[in-house]
């Protein structure tokens, strides 16, 4: 294996070469008047869009009061299961089959070329028709899957959305079936930059296979996994498309997730400090995520 | 001597084509194998869209479907929609607009925003630049979704209440950081000495940002317009609580965009992926 190691320190060692400024060290003048002038939209979208709204928001959730009641309520117990149950489940199936097909679209037979851009579809497709198709696919006897249950076997199908359990594995399925290609591409373009000489290299040394699998491509895409993997983690907590229109938080609110919880507390029960607590009270997740996220950015390694 | 070597020629062709026979095995699984799993892939990625044109297909008040093919074909559905038939959809071509306005507003501003960002950070080296790109991926640690009731009290406080442009405000801000992460990766592929260069024969930093920056970093610019627009058409919440007059709502629009671009779009990622 040493020769794979050969190769990848080389290139390693290209990427952490300083390099220099056009501007001599920091730019002077006029040109440090435009570069500044250049920071300046961005500078005003962040304080506007980013900034005022994180405070205001961190506002409006300080009162003790808020917590003490949402730990009291059963209905915010269940909706934390169900976040952790939607995004356990959802993110590392969805990542690992990613990572699974990227290898399958590598190979070079032209039905599994054919297969790529019709794989592709749900990514391209807006998210509201394709989870409104799901809700409509899933409602009860009339709904697509029972209808092809009892045309192809006979079978009466269960009411999808009357069962907490299959309301929020169809919630997961439909997350899977949106998302799933997008990382499937990541994975593609990571799996294309590794060189073909390493493959090569790696195989006159004997890995071939499962071999080469875990011994070269996971090593080398190891960091984009992990990248991909906590950043789709901090997306999907906030997710609030998804359930809010495939199970629609049906049966009685037990399938929700934080962000639809938070958003029922802010408009329906007309309680919007409440709902902000509610969704505030992930930060000590989100916080450790998000650290370990900038962290494994910063070893340069990755590539989205 | 003659049949001992005989022999061996005979058991070593023997062997081989034991061998190729193996070969030639592994291969009929591989096929068979790829083939099932690419069925099986389309069946589960069409099962949905075909779900979503089958109820557009279906004549009114037929929407559940406990058959698999509509018993009748109808294009009543989208004849409703084009000629705006129905009282929901009164406002669709004007919606539709808003939606295409909305997704070319959003890719632009991301794009200048994130060019011009990225430009003074990483060829200017401006001082304390990195600490810019490291607050912009603080945006992601709190998702969209969990500022929604803040938004929605400050876009009534900036007096955007009901208006597109509260909606892409709040796109723009979400789309940035990680139009800065593309642009810093695939700038480092571009020379420093060609800016040095421009800079010699006189070059304003306009100048370079116009002529020199913006005409190579062509593959990024495509790869980011393609997310930011994408991220604009998935948009459901901020549009859902953001736009309630019928007037300023917006409609998905088609897909044929990506298609496109999906070739550049591939392309744009994998030019990220050069150093894996």
């Amino acid at each position: 294996m040493s020769s794979v190691r050969q190769v990848l320190a080389a290139g390693l060692d290209a990427l952490n070469r300083p390099r220099p400024s056009a501007w001599h060290r920091n730019p002077h003048g006029s040109e440090f008047a435009w570069a500044i002038a250049f920071v300046v939209p961005y500078a005003a979208v962040f304080f506007a869009f980013v900034v005022y709204p994180t405070a205001s928001a961190l506002w409006m959730a300080r009162d003790p009061a808020l917590y003490r009641e949402l730990i009291a309520s059963p209905l915010y117990a269940q909706t934390v299961v169900n976040t952790a149950l939607f995004v356990g489940l959802g993110v590392n199936v969805k990542m690992f089959l990613a990572l699974m097909l990227s290898g399958f679209f590598m190979r070079r037979r032209w039905w599994v070329k054919a297969t790529l851009p019709v794989f592709m579809l749900p990514w391209a497709l807006p998210a509201i028709p394709a989870f409104v198709s799901f809700h409509w696919m899933l409602i009860g006897e009339e709904g697509l899957v029972d209808g092809l249950l009892s045309a192809l076997f006979g079978i009466q199908g269960p009411l999808w959305l009357n069962d907490r359990g299959l309301a929020l594995g169809s919630n997961i399925v439909a997350y899977i079936w949106k998302w799933m290609p997008f990382w499937t591409l990541t994975f593609y373009a990571g799996r294309t930059a590794i060189p073909q000489e390493i493959y090569e290299a790696a195989a006159v040394d004997g890995a071939t296979g499962a071999r080469r699998f875990t011994h070269v491509v996971l090593p080398l895409l190891g960091n984009l996994y992990l990248v991909c993997t906590l950043l789709s983690t901090l997306w999907t907590i906030g997710d609030f498309t998804t359930v809010s229109l495939v199970s629609e938080g049906a049966p009685a609110y037990s399938t929700d997730v934080l962000a639809t919880l938070g958003f029922h507390y802010a408009f329906d029960a007309a309680r919007p400090s409440l709902g902000v607590a509610a969704v505030m009270s992930a930060l000590p997740v989100l916080i450790p995520i998000a650290i370990i996220l900038m962290c494994a950015l910063q070893t340069r390694k990755v590539q989205l | 001597m003659s049949t001992i070597t005989a022999e061996a020629r005979l058991t070593s062709s023997r062997t081989a084509s034991r061998a190729l026979r193996a070969v030639r095995r592994r291969h009929h699984l591989e096929t068979a194998g790829t083939l099932l799993l690419s069925v099986v892939l389309i069946v589960w990625t069409i099962v949905p869209i075909y779900n979503m044109v089958m109820i557009s297909l279906e004549p009114e008040g037929d929407v559940f479907t406990d058959h698999i093919w509509p018993r009748v074909w109808s294009i009543e559905s989208f004849w409703g929609v084009l000629t705006q038939g129905h009282w929901y959809l009164e406002h669709f071509w004007h919606q539709f607009a808003n939606s295409i306005y909305m997704g070319a507003m959003v890719t632009i501003l991301t794009l200048t925003i994130g060019t011009l960002t990225s430009f003074s950070i990483g060829r200017m080296r401006i001082r304390y630049g990195w600490l810019v790109s490291n607050a912009a991926l603080l945006t992601y640690v709190i998702p969209a979704s969990f500022l929604a009731i803040p938004f929605y009290r400050i876009m009534q406080n900036y007096g955007l209440a009901n208006n597109l442009w509260s909606v892409i405000a709040a796109l723009v801000a979400f789309a940035t950081p990680y139009a800065f992460f593309v642009f810093q990766e695939y700038g480092r592929s571009i020379p420093i000495e060609v800016d040095e260069s421009a800079r010699i024969d006189g070059a304003s930093p306009i100048q370079i940002y116009l002529r020199i920056y913006l005409p190579l970093m062509a593959p990024a610019l495509v790869a980011v317009g393609t997310y930011a627009m994408l991220l604009a058409w998935n948009e459901y919440l901020y549009q859902f609580l953001l736009l309630s007059s019928k007037s300023s709502m917006t409609v998905p629009p088609p897909v044929a965009i990506y298609y496109a671009f999906r070739r550049r779009m591939t392309a744009g990622l994998t030019m990220g992926g050069v150093k894996g």
